[in-house]
């Protein structure tokens, strides 16, 4: 238990996301548009022991209280990821992520010829068809794909 | 540009999975109304300005566009060859939409991008019509389609083969959907590697829609109903002995025909066509490429006068 704290440390307030499919954390801050330098105070853990999931990564941001609707898309790359929301070093707001109906931006569309790669100004947009398995659908070309591609 | 559920006044026309077979009838109804009596229609869209713009050159949809509009009493504005605008001095697609949406009060596009006419129904102010994008979408030509066939055949219980490039053709993906949702059975016949998409074949299973696939005409001609041949082109081979080996062996004859159809066959194609069908067919009873060009100038009159609330 003592060592568990001191690789992550509690934070006193801000949003800690659990349960990261091992190896995903950096994905994680890429979804969540976390860059070097950010301004926001980061810690990460990766391959953390874990008793349901053997290993796991932790990601914390500090002095931030992420939106629901961008955690959601944590869900895609990290599906039984849970999100700690702490106050005062309290979790005051504890969930399960869940896939969205839509994904803005982050994804790149895998059809070379789609407008979302011809024009930089196109925001990506994809319907999610099918949580499980993944299948999302180009709201613009209509092609389909199973995994997920980042920009 | 967004508009009321249940109506197609403000409607964009991107993608012909946007409407339901109830509304795709109410076109065709509302197409075969002006054909019926085309000279009454004159002055119902005067005052209105259709813009036009082509990313890509397509002269027959331009113009089919342009008679349309000029046969309700409307104007068109062309933007003109790329190459002489802002778009080649590097203004990006959404200004340009943007600008010329403020020109008119519906605007047809056509670009080489998959998707490019849904983004712009995003930015634009005024309804947008699908003049073909890409590889995906072409509505206006399958509503067309779909009129002939009505007209010259029939759309229920209708045994429909498509006939050439499945794996490019933007007409062929449209008319597929579009075909799924009448009680139709397809045969697609091509070479293999220029066959439908995956993709599309299983949006045709998890509708249930059943279909057969093969690669020789002679097979199946028989028992078709419609046969609807597109284009083979010679970008889609690396060496043209091959092209000319496969464009050979689907190319529609007299001969063909006097192998064996249905006495009311009828025979379409998207045009411009490159030699797909003999000249010899042209004279036959099944040919109907030509009328189906005529049908195409009623039926955007028909999208236009409902986009733009000149018919109900
Ligand atoms: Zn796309």
């Amino acid at each position: 238990m003592k060592r568990e704290k001191l690789r992550v440390e509690p934070i006193k307030d801000g949003t800690v996301i659990d349960h990261i499919m091992s190896g995903q954390a950096l994905n994680v801050l890429k979804v969540l548009k976390i860059k070097s330098p950010s301004e926001e105070t980061v810690s990460m853990a990766m391959n953390v022991s874990s008793r349901e999931m053997g290993k796991k990564d932790i990601v914390k941001v500090e002095d931030r209280r992420l939106e629901k609707g961008e955690l959601n898309k944590i869900a895609l790359i990290a599906t039984n990821a849970t999100i700690n929301i702490v106050e005062e070093y309290d979790v005051v707001e504890k969930y399960r992520v869940s896939v969205p109906k839509f994904i803005n931006g982050i994804i790149r569309c895998k059809n070379q010829n789609c407008i979302t790669n011809m024009d930089e100004h196109v925001v990506t947009r994809f319907k999610v068809e099918s949580k499980d398995p993944l299948s999302l659908r180009c709201v613009y070309c209509g092609s389909r794909t199973s995994s997920v591609e980042f920009l | 540009m967004v508009a009321m559920r249940g109506t197609l006044k403000g409607r964009d026309v991107i993608s012909i999975n946007d409407f339901s077979r109830e509304e795709i009838d109410h076109i065709l109804k509302v197409s075969d109304g002006i054909e019926k009596d085309l000279d009454s229609k004159f002055g119902l869209l005067s005052g209105k300005i259709l813009s036009i713009l082509f990313f890509e050159p397509s002269t027959r949809t331009r113009m089919s566009f342009e008679s349309a509009m000029y046969e309700l009493g409307g104007r068109c504005i062309d933007m003109g060859p790329t190459e002489l605008t802002s778009v080649k001095k590097g203004e990006t697609f959404s200004d340009t939409i943007k600008v010329i949406s403020k020109y008119a009060d519906v605007m047809v596009l056509r670009h080489p991008s998959d998707g490019a006419a849904r983004y712009a129904s995003e930015i634009s102010d005024v309804p947008i019509i699908n003049g073909g994008d890409g590889t995906g979408q072409h509505p206006t030509q399958t509503l067309l389609d779909l009129y002939t066939i009505k007209k010259e055949s029939k759309l229920d219980g209708a045994n429909i083969g498509i006939l050439g490039d499945l794996k490019y053709g933007r007409t062929v993906h449209s008319l597929v959907y579009a075909l799924s949702m009448y009680g139709i059975d397809m045969t697609f016949i091509s070479p293999p590697d220029l066959s439908l998409p995956e993709e599309i074949k299983e949006d045709l299973d998890d509708k249930k829609i059943s279909y057969e696939e093969c690669d020789k005409i002679e097979e199946v001609i028989e028992d078709l109903d419609v046969l609807y041949v597109t284009r083979i082109q010679r970008e889609r081979f690396p060496d043209i002995l091959e092209y000319e080996k496969v464009s050979g062996s689907y190319k529609i004859t007299k001969d063909i025909l006097e192998g064996g159809v249905k006495e009311d066959l009828i025979i379409l194609h998207p045009l411009p066509r490159t030699g797909e069908i003999d000249p010899d067919v042209d004279d036959t009873k099944y040919a109907r490429y030509f009328l189906q060009t005529k049908y195409g100038v009623v039926v955007r009159m028909a999208i236009l006068g409902l986009i733009l609330g000149g018919f109900e």
